[in-house]
């Protein structure tokens, strides 16, 4: 079976070789050391899927010198992201879709009695604003550095879905707590959607689920905040981050290679 | 860019590529800083202000405040603006974004330049500059422009004891209904997106004001829920609004 090297063990920790003679059979070489046991785990699940190459091309891939904070902007909306993933979990634990009052009861509930409850909730509220702003930052940054040029094109484009999800996310989210705010900015932000050509009143209805606000409303809301468009970003998160990765993250415009540097790294001024 | 341009590019990029170092630990270590920094501040965030929860929804009356969260200002501004015109206003409220959404979707395909630095896409630097400048001008006008939600107006003096009456009533139900967030009544309230209301009942005449509010052009709200649960005080806001001359 083929194995994967050792991990580079500090000295006290690497195991004892054996002292010669003492090996009486095929037994004792096969015993399972302890020190061992994570890398033959490794092993085992690398027979099986193959994954180890899949984590180097992840992980060992080079990035273009001259990389610097600005390209940190892409994984914080990512982190932002996941921030938002586990904090609206536990908001789910207790909200209850229910238009005739339950909605709103669950959320004072989660504000008021539950155990940290409003710091989760104040976690995904406030999350999400610092999303969008990391967002529209990770936008400026690919722009200034005029990173979805060739052979980029692609990730930009899926960029600019992932942008407007984002915002439908705060959208759709906005209604949930079903407080006067949350009710009459959607009433209106949904009637502004309804003034628009062509899709316009379509859209509308669908989201409301009928001509006017209804009681199957927050429901449809619910679902397309916390499945449909969650669903769609973590796909286009996984396409976006295969393209950033299988192309290469892009060098920092204003560098330039110097192919002759390298064959006189001495006289660099 | 042309095929010859393509070439050098990625010719360039690999040579970049292969003087860098290793995504993991380096970049993986900055991005892991940043992440740090960014929970530090969701969490500062969230501690210190928290998630109000303001009344509950009420379909029929009552002050609310049809407001966005802050990155709809703009959005919400871009009605105001285009209010001017009246004919294009539901085009342009949702139209304008569209074509701001497209425009963005299409970029790699219009800008084809095979040049990256910003200091030598003048084009691309103004448009940038302008659309940032405009977003946080519209955003900051959004965040300005309360929603104020009393109406102080004094009732003519010709005025008999019960038209005043209704007067002041009619005045304290659209304060509570919202009308101000979109509309100007004397010195009250926004101007815009709606058509400023001071003088509304020499325009319109009371049928047709009443029908607005059932069926009105988005995006106004339909106010048929108010005169469902409280045909009174629709019957008021309509007389008072009669009264505006
Ligand atoms: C979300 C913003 C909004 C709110 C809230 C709102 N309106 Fe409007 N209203 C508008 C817009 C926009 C128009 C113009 C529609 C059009 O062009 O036909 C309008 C039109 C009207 C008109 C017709 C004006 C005319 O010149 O024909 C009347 C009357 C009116 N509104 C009254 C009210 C009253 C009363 C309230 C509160 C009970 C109210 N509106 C709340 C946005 C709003
Ligand atoms: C949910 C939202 C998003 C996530 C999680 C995300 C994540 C990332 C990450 C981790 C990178 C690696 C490089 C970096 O961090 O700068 C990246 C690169 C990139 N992103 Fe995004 N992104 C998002 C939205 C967007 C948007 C809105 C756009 C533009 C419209 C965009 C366009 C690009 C492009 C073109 C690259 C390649 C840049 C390069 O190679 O230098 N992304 N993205």
């Amino acid at each position: 079976m083929p194995r994967l090297p050792a991990p580079p063990l500090p000295k006290g920790l690497r195991p004892r070789p054996k002292p010669p003679g003492d090996d009486n059979g095929a037994g004792v070489a096969d015993t399972l050391d302890p020190l061992e046991a994570g890398v033959t785990a490794v092993d085992w699940i690398d027979e099986r899927t193959s994954l180890t190459p899949v984590g180097r091309w992840l992980l060992f891939r080079k990035v273009p010198r001259g990389v610097n904070w600005y390209y940190t902007l892409g994984s914080a909306t990512l982190f932002a992201f996941l921030n938002q993933a586990v904090t609206g979990v536990f908001l789910a634990m207790y909200y209850r879709p229910d238009a005739s009052g339950g909605a709103y009861e669950s959320v004072r509930y989660i504000t008021t009695d539950a155990f940290l409850g409003q710091f989760v909730r104040g976690m995904h509220k406030w999350g999400a604003s610092v999303m969008i702003i990391l967002i529209f930052l990770h936008m400026g940054r690919v722009f200034f550095f005029g990173a979805y040029k060739y052979p980029r094109e692609l990730t930009w484009i899926i960029g600019v879905v992932l942008l407007i999800l984002t915002l439908a996310m705060g959208f759709t989210g906005y209604l949930l707590p079903l407080d006067q705010r949350a009710y009459w900015a959607t009433v209106v932000g949904v009637n502004i959607n309804a003034g628009g050509p062509f899709i316009g009143p379509y859209l509308s209805n669908f989201l409301f689920g009928g001509a006017d606000f209804g009681a199957t409303t927050l429901s449809r809301f619910y679902a397309i905040h916390m499945l449909i468009i969650p669903g769609a970003i973590v796909a286009l998160i996984g396409a976006h981050l295969y393209l950033v990765t299988k192309l290469g993250i892009t060098a920092p415009p204003w560098l330039k290679a110097e192919p002759e540097k390298q064959f006189q790294p001495e006289t660099d001024v | 860019m042309n095929q010859a341009e393509k070439e050098a590019y990625l010719r360039e990029y690999s040579i970049l590529k292969n003087e860098g170092k290793p995504f993991f630990p380096y970049a993986v270590a900055k991005d892991a800083v940043m992440a740090l920094i960014v929970m530090l501040v969701i969490i500062f965030l969230a501690l210190l202000f928290g998630a109000e929860l303001g009344p509950k929804a009420n379909p029929t009356t009552t002050t609310y405040v049809p407001r966005p969260d802050w990155y709809f200002f703009f959005l919400f501004e871009v009605l105001r603006v285009m209010r001017k015109v009246p004919d294009f206003t539901p085009m342009a409220t949702i139209g304008v974004p569209t074509i701001c959404m497209i425009l963005l979707f299409l970029l790699p395909f219009y800008d084809r330049s095979p040049e990256r630095r910003i200091e030598r896409r003048p084009i691309a630097l103004a448009t940038a500059l302008f659309a940032i400048g405009a977003m946080a001008y519209l955003t900051f006008s959004g965040a300005n422009t309360g929603s104020p939600n009393t109406v102080d107006l004094k009732p003519p003096s010709n005025f008999t004891a019960q038209q005043k009456a209704t007067f002041t009533k009619g005045e304290l139900v659209v304060g509570q209904s919202g009308c101000l967030a979109c509309h100007q009544i004397g010195d009250n309230g926004n101007n815009g997106p709606g058509p400023v209301l001071t003088t509304i009942a020499s325009k319109v005449p009371p049928q047709q004001i009443a029908s607005t509010l059932l069926n009105p052009t988005p995006p106004m709200p339909s106010f048929k829920g108010l005169r469902q649960q409280y045909p009174q005080k629709f019957q008021t806001l309509v007389a008072f609004l009669s009264m505006l001359h």
